[in-house]
């Protein structure tokens, strides 16, 4: 009996109408724990009760401390009939099990009711009580901490990095057991929600375990995901990096110096061959040619470069041999301490088809831990066919459509410093160090150059001039931080669909596996072209998405372009025809060519690249024909833009001139956005380095409904370019008051919703009339997580830049000139008290800097001028709060870290699941109204979680799961959400600098307060 | 290919103040994408008009959403659903409580009902608001006024607090709900030359003192129980032959030589004085309180005009007839008097115009 858990029901408040003839409500609440249920008293006629309870104690195992959740039902006593039930609130009680997380829950929690949505709230108190339990054979793992941060947590410091670990549970989904045909649809709707809640607990404990076992303490890139396998269960799976991480005392000294156990992690399980599976895969990593690569004057360059030689085998040598114990090499990180990667190798992915009907025991995890072993083992051979021994970046998805399942595993092979894996070589690792600067090391190839494993041109870093670089460079992870670049990022997207014939089983999954090695091909060519046209030669944060529809297939590609410095540049684009000879084609080619030439200068411009290019001048080396890439056809008949350059195929003209639009009107709207806005989909905006704190977060879904059942390739295709297209034009407009600013962590998703699918699937009495459309198909186009932070450009600013921002510059100008003007040190915040925060943020921010500018000159007692003013600023927000006790402000952001604030503390994970069903569609505002206010209650309910965890944001966010299905004609729908995110404290960072002097005045508590503003 | 869902979720709640007035006017999402459209926002963002379209829905469903809230404003500040910084809040509110002059200038002094909503159709044709704006306000009437009827201590601040208003619109609430209270007749012809700002300024003149209780509150000052009473001894100003006289001649001897229209005054100082005193002694009576208004114009204003009086001559002329009572040695409702005309000067002269 290791653990005591008490919880305590104060309040109530805006309680729904539960009697009509009153308009009142006879509240009470049962709280229930395991199978112990307790009860407060009636709290007669009142939309506000005050039930003030004891403390309601529980004496559980920490194993079920681990995995259930904390139940809280509010009711409405009735004398003669059944209480009805109002709604319920789910408490996770796992960041109470760490001792370094919050010590207590204790807040105002939306009464969440599945059919009509929040219904008030309630106020409740939890804690725990621990005894320590030292049983080596016990079966929970508490005080293991969780992380959905793909990088080593703000406010720690990882003293070992123990690799991969995984884990799967299965169950029967409640939504498809028998009893469903006879239950209500909140009851379906609850038990599902508890299911997930219990499975999920179940997973984070079994994986805490192995954390254990490996000697770590915490789980870093934590991912959990939901496969609604229907009939053959549901499939709750996560993966993540264990690690041993120390926490940093705030101002000591951060040395980084990971070392990495060598452990394996995952279980190893016999291998069922589902049949029919077939797996295709390849490493991406396509070559174009590069020019020729000239050294001026630095002898010395090349003997280092074959130095080198010998030092990369032999740093090969000793961390392969400390990986090689460990199963998985694989770390689900993105952003690394520094130093720790040396080389990048390229991506590696893998795919595979399986048929979920054939599964021997669906209710047991075996035959899908064989799966991901399979494609486990897979990324990792091609991680060595790149001559890298560790997989960074590493992530695992999968799509579900009827019985057929796509697993995909995606990760950046990569090589690792040694001094991670074991201790006693870092003179190697210095002398290495030398050899290649952090700047651009990464790039360097890490395979051998006389055995390469795909065609690829080779020159010598244009960084160091020392050692092999490609000519571009596609990731995974995050851009290191250390890494030199050219101007700045933009978001870059391959968009591609394919038709399918609708078929059945075996039949179905092999045409889909014939058909995935395609579709990877082109949308990797047309990444590479679009990545050209912007003049960039290197994608991070690359995700390729895929997803089975009942007779299409969808991929959807996002990454980030940019331009490393070490990288050569990247060709043109030329276009050849095969079948020259007539006159006006040629001249249709060569007008081509001149546009997408001058989309190239304009997007250097608009980018701000402009790499040196001295040295082809001062050589007066030949620009070969060989470094323009030529575009080949490719044999499939399908296609989008440029991929779509089938000129041997007939119809050349039709061609040359989509072609021509295509690629003119990618190229316009690309120009059209740029004035202020900037989109990446990774953490931060590579070339933008003056964020300010102003953040927002969003969501946005689309669902569209093709009309034509017979639309071809072609026409698919660019109807889904369009609907990509609009929808980040739509969020453009809606931030505009906001320019300039920069999209981050833009996260696409897309699925293909069949509609008589999600008919025939659900068996419960309230879904069962057949659809009566024949081919409808709806495209999901889901923008689930994208921060938006707004970075101030005018003139004020430049001392803070690194490279100048001429575009945002112009942009702001006219907003911002008028406020900003009066001189910065005597603004008065008081005057801008209703524009928006983020003009205050931007003001403050410029005193700020200026301020600092001061710093330099005068003495210390100028530097607590700052403070006054943002204690002032403070309090004016609270003070004009209208009345009653103030709602805490909680940020949502993708992004692991918060611009210009510090994270002090981590408070636990966040994971939450969610369903909504309603069988009044119409009436609450269509599909649309239904989903907004859904999504609006998800967001208010995980701010009420962080918020009573005593937090005030939630970093990492991210929407896993956004199932979405309807039946218009029953007027019903249903939804699945499911989010998770790492809950923390965090403090301005201004507010941190000007603390120092104050302390030594005495005064030492302004953190806290200013932290909630 | 349609859109068969499009939404977007802010976790601050992202709202557009411009689409917000649209929504608050009664704009359909059409008519507001065309106005919005012809204002230009399209050429400054490149934007398509499809754009636009979603971008409105998803603002109107946000403030449909937010509706709720607004009827009970302080339920805003501490609700959990939207997250919405404070000085949004007090626009959402001070936007959503905000009315039109000239709707309220047809509701004004009637009755607070079912009937008087069933109507509104017939107000909207007649002041170019929209249906959903006329109701939206009278239904913000409706609550203020439901809302405060329970309520003990001063109006205004009730409104104020309750409502979370700016205080020219608690004020303007006050008045309405006044008005509703009393059932002040405003509607007839004669009194369409006042304006909403004319009325809500003698309502405050006559909300001035304090009751304890609002039912009572609501009613005009001059009628608290105390006054009852002295009210009608002020009488005596007329039926008093001799007073009458008296107080004409210390009048006319006061204003004599320094107005034009003073021989308009000196001939109808007496029709005038059974004027204002007639309508002191008739404010005792409950039902005839909701002829105030018209009585004022039918029986002071009106002559006054019709004898070309300035604004000025009037001034000159109120005071002096307020002072010269206290003259008059025989009149010893001195206290009553000075309370009553000051109230009534001060209406008079918001209503002294063309």
């Amino acid at each position: 009996m290791p653990g005591k858990l008490k919880a305590k029901i104060v309040a109530g408040r805006h309680l729904p109408v539960m009697d009509r003839a009153s308009d009142l409500t006879d509240a009470f609440v049962e709280v229930k724990f395991g199978n112990t249920t307790f009860k407060t008293d009636v709290y007669p006629k009142s939309l506000n009760p005050q039930w003030n309870s004891e403390w309601f104690k529980f004496e559980v195992d920490d194993e079920d401390l681990q995995d259930e959740p904390l139940q809280i039902t509010v009711l409405d006593h009735d004398t003669y009939s059944a209480n009805d039930a109002i709604g319920k609130v789910y408490i996770d009680i796992d960041p109470l099990l760490s001792s370094e997380a919050a010590t207590v829950i204790s807040g105002w929690f939306p009464i969440y009711d599945t059919i009509h949505g929040i219904r008030g709230e309630i106020n409740v108190l939890v804690k725990v009580d621990l005894f320590n339990d030292l049983n080596r054979f016990r079966q929970s793992s508490c005080g293991v901490k969780f992380f959905c941060t793909t990088s080593i947590p703000r406010c720690y410091r990882a003293a070992l990095v123990h690799g991969f670990v995984e884990e799967l549970v299965v169950n029967e989904d409640p939504e498809y057991q028998w009893i469903d045909r006879i239950r209500t649809p909140r009851a379906s709707n609850e038990a599902r929600q508890r299911l997930i809640s219990l499975m999920s607990g179940e997973l984070q404990r079994k994986i805490g375990l192995k954390v254990l076992e490996m000697g770590g303490n915490a789980v870093v890139g934590y991912l959990q995901c939901f496969d609604l396998e229907g009939e053959s269960g549901l499939v709750v799976r996560a993966i993540g990096t264990a690690c041993t991480l120390d926490k940093l005392i705030p101002g000591s000294e951060i040395k980084e110096s990971p070392l990495a156990h060598g452990c394996r992690s995952s279980h190893n399980s016999p291998v069922h061959s589902a049949c029919s599976s077939q797996r295709l895969s390849h490493s991406q990593n396509f070559s174009v040619s590069v020019p020729t690569l000239v050294f001026t004057g630095m002898g010395s360059g090349i003997s280092v470069g074959k130095e080198a030689g010998p030092l990369k085998t032999l740093l090969r040598q000793q961390a392969q041999s400390a990986l090689e114990q460990r199963e998985f090499p694989f770390f689900t990180l993105t952003c690394f301490p520094p130093g720790f990667l040396v080389h990048i190798g390229g991506v590696v992915s893998a795919r595979s088809v399986k048929l979920l009907d054939r599964i021997h025991n669906p209710d047991e995890p075996e035959t899908r831990d064989a799966w991901w072993e399979e494609i486990r083992q897979e990324i990792k051979s091609h991680a060595k066919a790149l001559g890298c021994h560790a997989v960074v970046g590493y992530s695992e998805s999968t799509t579900i459509c009827e019985e057929v399942c796509i697993l995909s595993a995606s990760g950046t092979a990569a090589m690792l410093n040694p001094r991670f894996m074991r201790e006693g070589s870092v003179c190697v690792y210095s002398r290495f160090d030398d050899a290649s600067p952090p700047s651009c090391g990464f790039c360097h190839i890490p395979y051998d150059e006389f055995n390469m494993p795909f065609p690829a041109q080779l020159t010598y870093c244009y960084h160091c001039r020392r050692q092999k670089v490609p000519d571009v460079l596609f990731t995974t992870i995050d851009l290191p931080a250390e890494a030199a670049v050219t101007g700045k990022g933009c978001l870059i997207q391959a968009r591609l669909c394919r038709t399918k014939k609708k078929a059945q089983g075996e039949v179905n999954a092999t045409a889909i596996s014939n058909l995935l090695p395609f579709m990877e091909y082109e949308l990797h060519t047309q990444l590479m072209n679009k990545l050209k046209l912007r003049c960039m030669n290197a994608l991070f944060g690359l995700r390729i998405q895929i997803s089975v529809g009942e007779n299409m297939l969808l991929g959807l590609a996002s990454a980030t372009g940019v331009y490393l410095s070490a990288l050569p540049a990247p060709g043109g684009i030329q276009i050849a025809g095969k079948t020259p000879s007539d006159l006006s084609y040629d001249q249709h080619i060569s007008t081509m060519q001149k546009r997408i030439n001058d989309t190239i200068a304009m997007n250097k411009e608009l980018y701000n690249i402009h790499p040196p290019e001295c040295i082809e001048e001062v050589v007066g080396s030949p620009i070969p024909d060989r470094q323009r890439s030529r575009l080949f056809r490719s044999t499939s008949e399908s296609s989008d833009e440029l991929s779509e350059l089938d000129l041997s195929h007939g119809k050349k003209d039709a061609f040359v001139l989509e072609v021509c639009y295509a690629l003119l009107r990618c190229l316009s709207i690309y120009l059209s956005l740029s004035p202020g806005f900037y989109s990446c989909n990774t953490e931060v905006m590579p070339g933008i380095y003056n964020w300010t704190s102003g953040l927002q977060m969003f969501t946005s879904v689309r669902v569209y409904r093709l009309n034509n059942a017979n639309l071809t390739n072609q026409g698919l295709n660019k109807i889904f370019t369009d609907l990509c297209e609009n929808l980040l034009k739509s969020l453009y407009f809606k931030l505009r008051s906001m320019i300039p600013c920069c999209l981050c962590h833009l996260n696409f998703t897309v699925a293909v919703p069949e509609e008589e699918l999600i008919q025939v699937r659900r068996h419960t009495p309230k879904n069962t009339s057949p659809i009566l459309f024949i081919f409808p198909i709806n495209i999901l186009v889901k923008i689930k997580l994208c921060v938006f932070v707004c970075f101030p450009g005018s003139g004020e600013n430049e001392e803070q830049l690194q490279f100048s921002m001429e575009l945002c510059g112009e942009s702001t100008s006219s907003n911002n000139q008028p406020t900003a003007k009066p001189s910065v040190s005597s603004v008065d915040y008081g005057s801008f008290a209703d524009r928006c925060s983020t003009w205050l943020e931007l003001l403050r921010l410029k005193a700020h800097t200026i301020r600092r500018g001061s710093v330099k000159t005068t003495s210390s007692s100028e530097r607590c001028s700052p403070l006054p003013e943002v204690r002032s600023r403070s309090l004016r927000s609270t003070r004009s709060l209208p009345c009653g006790a103030p709602v805490t402000v909680v940020k949502m952001t993708p992004l692991s870290f918060l611009p210009r604030t510090r994270i002090v503390k981590y408070l636990g994970i966040i994971n939450m699941f969610f369903i909504r069903e309603t069988t009044s569609l119409r009436e609450e505002g269509g599909v649309s109204g239904f989903l907004h206010s859904f999504i609006a209650e998800v967001f208010a309910m995980v701010r009420a979680h962080v918020a009573a965890l005593g937090g005030n944001a939630v970093v990492s966010y991210s929407m896993k799961e956004c199932v979405f299905m309807e039946n218009p004609n029953k007027n019903q729908a249903q939804c699945l959400i499911n989010v998770s995110g790492d809950a923390v404290i965090f403090v301005r960072e201004s507010d941190q600098e000007a603390i120092p002097p104050l302390i030594t005045c005495g005064q030492t508590s302004t953190t806290g307060a200013d932290g909630t503003t | 290919m349609s859109v068969e869902l499009d939404v977007f979720v802010g976790n601050t709640t992202i709202m557009d103040e411009e689409v917000y007035q649209f929504w608050l006017d009664g704009y359909t999402v059409n008519d507001a994408v065309k106005v919005r459209m012809e204002g230009g926002v399209l050429e400054e963002c490149e934007a398509s008009a499809e754009v636009l379209r979603s971008d409105t829905m998803d603002q109107y469903r946000t403030f449909q959403m937010c509706e709720r809230l607004l009827h009970s404003p302080a339920k805003l500040a501490n609700q959990l659903l939207f997250q919405i910084p404070p000085h949004r809040q007090a626009m959402l509110i001070e936007r959503y409580y905000t009315f039109d002059g000239v709707f309220v200038r047809e509701v004004l002094g009637k009755k607070l009902s079912k009937g008087t909503k069933k109507d509104l159709d017939d107000v909207s044709a007649k002041t170019g608001v929209t249906l959903k704006s006329c109701r939206r306000q009278f239904d913000n009437f409706k609550r203020v006024f439901k809302v405060v009827e329970e309520l003990k201590g001063p109006l205004v601040e009730n409104i104020r607090q309750h409502f979370l208003l700016s205080d020219k619109l608690a004020r303007d609430y006050a008045a309405i709900v006044f008005f509703a209270n009393n059932r002040f007749e405003t509607g007839k012809k004669k009194l369409h030359y006042l304006t909403f700002q004319d009325f809500a300024f003698c309502a405050g003149q006559l909300i001035i003192v304090h009751c304890n209780h609002s039912r009572v509150l609501m009613r005009p000052a001059l009628i608290g129980k105390e006054f009852l009473q002295d009210l009608k001894e002020l009488k005596i100003l007329i039926t008093d032959k001799d007073l009458l006289d008296q107080h004409k001649s210390l009048v006319c001897t006061a204003l004599r030589g320094k107005t034009k229209a003073f021989n308009e005054m000196e001939a109808n100082f007496k029709n005038l004085s059974r004027g204002l005193v007639n309508i002191a002694a008739k404010l005792t009576n409950t039902k005839d309180v909701r002829d105030f208004f018209i009585d004022l114009v039918e029986k002071f204003i009106e002559p006054c005009r019709s004898d070309k009086w300035t604004a000025g001559d009037m001034r000159l002329y109120l005071t002096h007839y307020t002072n010269s009572a206290h003259i008059l040695d025989t009149f010893k409702h001195q206290v009553v008097w000075d309370r009553y005309m000051g109230v009534i000067k001060s209406c008079i002269l918001k209503m002294y115009h063309d």
